[in-house]
């Protein structure tokens, strides 16, 4: 079981190294931004494997960061790609 | 080869193809990207080699706050970036600069292959006086008991950090609102998000800085997470940065090192050292000092990251 | 005895079930040729796969605060990554942002 675990949690993490390819070429920047996401929602799903194979609970937490600061990242990222669409700079 | 080490290796070359990629992407934003990426397989590395509180740390900081702050800068810049591309540096130079960064790395890489082993260390010497604090993290008894003076140290060098992003801003908003103002449509999805995440974040911020006496968690994770929550809030314009000048600002600022120094002084003024805590309080004072930590690290984090005053305070 | 060996089956299953949505994210990502079709991809690795994993670690897990987390973990990335797709999606549909 624990071998199983770990094998899961090297092909979810060789799904996020081909995922890696998608922010390499791009080309656009929202191509490099789901790629990120892809990313980060592998390396939670990494992170919990990892902490069930080898007992140690504290990886959870380190997912549950994860997930809060994936989604603010993002966030941040979308905002800087296309500042245009989403709000405008404030005035001096 | 076992999977435990297979996954290792595949790990490690993913990080470094990552890393060069990095260095050698063009545009500030795809670069960022790849930072972000990194800081996320840096913290599998972290749990890897059995570090989770530094995990969470790059978790936090290098999964979310550096990547934001690396956008900040690349807005900011965005004006000069065409004439940076156009800079070409000639090829001699560049071939020192390889050199010299491949000596680094293969002087670490020796050092570290070198080391005598066991390697020479202070964790027995630490985890034999863990019972001193009845803290059952090991790693927030060095941080908060054994080198207290170092972390002290690491929150008044945050401070100055701060000081230093807002000497960027011009000097007729000295004291103004920092940043720009974000204007979102209030009806809009970034609204939604920032009213319905940051209730969640901010309980798994202060659960994470609780977990910290006894499992890998602390002040400086915890704080980091608030802050994230409220630069979310930020950015969705459901609230504007506050002034430099703030009183209330700067009060939450310094009470974090404030009662550190407090802390210190009294261990002093009590005949035993500075930042000696009596043993009977230990936890007590530790805890306490902590609490006030947490709203310290996650306003100058908020601060830090919400860019120089480019505004004036009433605006 | 009899439950131990369901409930590692049913581990295995799940978890297997949610690295093929994984696998499935990734390829359309990967092969898909708009960025709204590969985002499309992209919410059946967030929902299904990471959702499957999560289901399929429950079992292992020891206490109900446990479980909560790895369910709450779920439930901020449907959240998260729910809003930041419709947010790309709405900034694709209005001719794409700056390469």
């Amino acid at each position: 079981m624990i071998e199983f675990l770990v094998a899961a949690a090297g092909f979810i993490l060789a799904m996020v190294a081909l995922g890696l390819a998608r922010v390499l070429r791009g080309p656009a920047e929202v191509d490099r931004m789901m790629a990120a996401q892809l990313i980060g929602t592998g390396g939670i799903a990494v992170l919990l494997l990892l902490a069930a194979a080898r007992g140690v609970p504290a990886a959870v937490d380190v997912g549950l960061t994860l997930s809060l600061l994936a989604a603010f990242a993002s966030v941040a990222f979308v905002k800087g790609a296309s500042p245009s669409e989403l709000d405008e700079a404030g005035g001096r | 080869m076992t999977t435990a080490t297979a996954f290792n290796l595949g790990l490690a070359v993913l990080v470094m193809v990552l890393a060069c990629w990095t260095v050698l992407a063009r545009g500030a934003f795809a670069a960022t990207v790849g930072f972000v990426a990194y800081g996320l397989l840096l913290a599998f590395i972290w749990i890897r080699l059995g570090a989770v509180d530094v995990a969470l740390t790059e978790a936090a900081i290098g999964g979310g706050l550096s990547g934001v702050l690396m956008l900040g800068a690349a807005a900011r810049l965005r004006a000069s970036e065409a004439l940076i591309a156009a800079e070409t540096i000639a090829a001699g130079r560049r071939l020192w600069a390889a050199a010299l960064s491949a000596v680094t790395a293969l002087a670490l890489v020796t050092s570290v292959l070198l080391l005598p082993d066991p390697a020479p260390t202070l964790a027995p010497a630490a985890a034999e006086n863990a019972a001193a604090t009845t803290l059952g993290n090991p790693v927030t008894n060095v941080l908060m008991a054994f080198r207290a003076l170092d972390t002290m140290l690491e929150k008044v060098v945050l401070l100055l950090a701060l000081v230093g992003v807002w000497s960027l801003g011009p000097d007729r908003f000295w004291g103004g609102r920092l940043g720009p103002r974000h204007r979102v449509d209030p009806e809009g999805m970034l609204v939604f998000l920032a009213q319905l995440l940051p209730p969640a974040g901010v309980v798994v911020g202060i659960y994470v800085f609780w977990v910290g006496a006894n499992a890998p968690g602390g002040a400086f994770q915890g704080g980091t997470i608030l802050a994230a929550m409220w630069l979310l809030a930020m950015m969705a314009g459901l609230t504007d940065t506050p002034p430099s000048g703030s009183r209330r600002a700067r009060l939450v600022l310094v009470a974090g090192p404030s009662a550190f120094l407090i802390v210190g002084l009294g261990g002093l003024w009590l005949g035993e050292a500075f930042l000696a805590y009596p043993l009977a309080y230990a936890k007590a004072l530790i805890l306490g000092i902590e609490f006030a930590m947490v709203p310290t690290i996650a306003v100058t984090l908020g601060l830090l990251l919400a860019g120089p005053p480019d505004r004036s305070a009433q605006s | 005895m009899n439950m131990a060996i369901v409930s590692d089956i049913f581990t295995i299953a799940a978890v297997s079930a949610g690295a093929f949505f994984f696998l499935a994210g990734t390829v359309g990502l990967l092969r898909f040729p708009d960025v709204l079709t590969r985002l499309h991809a992209l919410t059946k690795a967030d929902n299904l796969g990471l959702g499957l994993v999560v289901l399929g670690l429950l079992p292992r897990t020891d206490g109900l605060l446990s479980a909560l987390k790895l369910i709450s973990i779920w439930l901020l990335v449907l959240l998260g990554g729910g809003i930041i797709t419709q947010l790309i999606a709405t900034s694709a549909r209005r001719g794409g942002p700056p390469e």
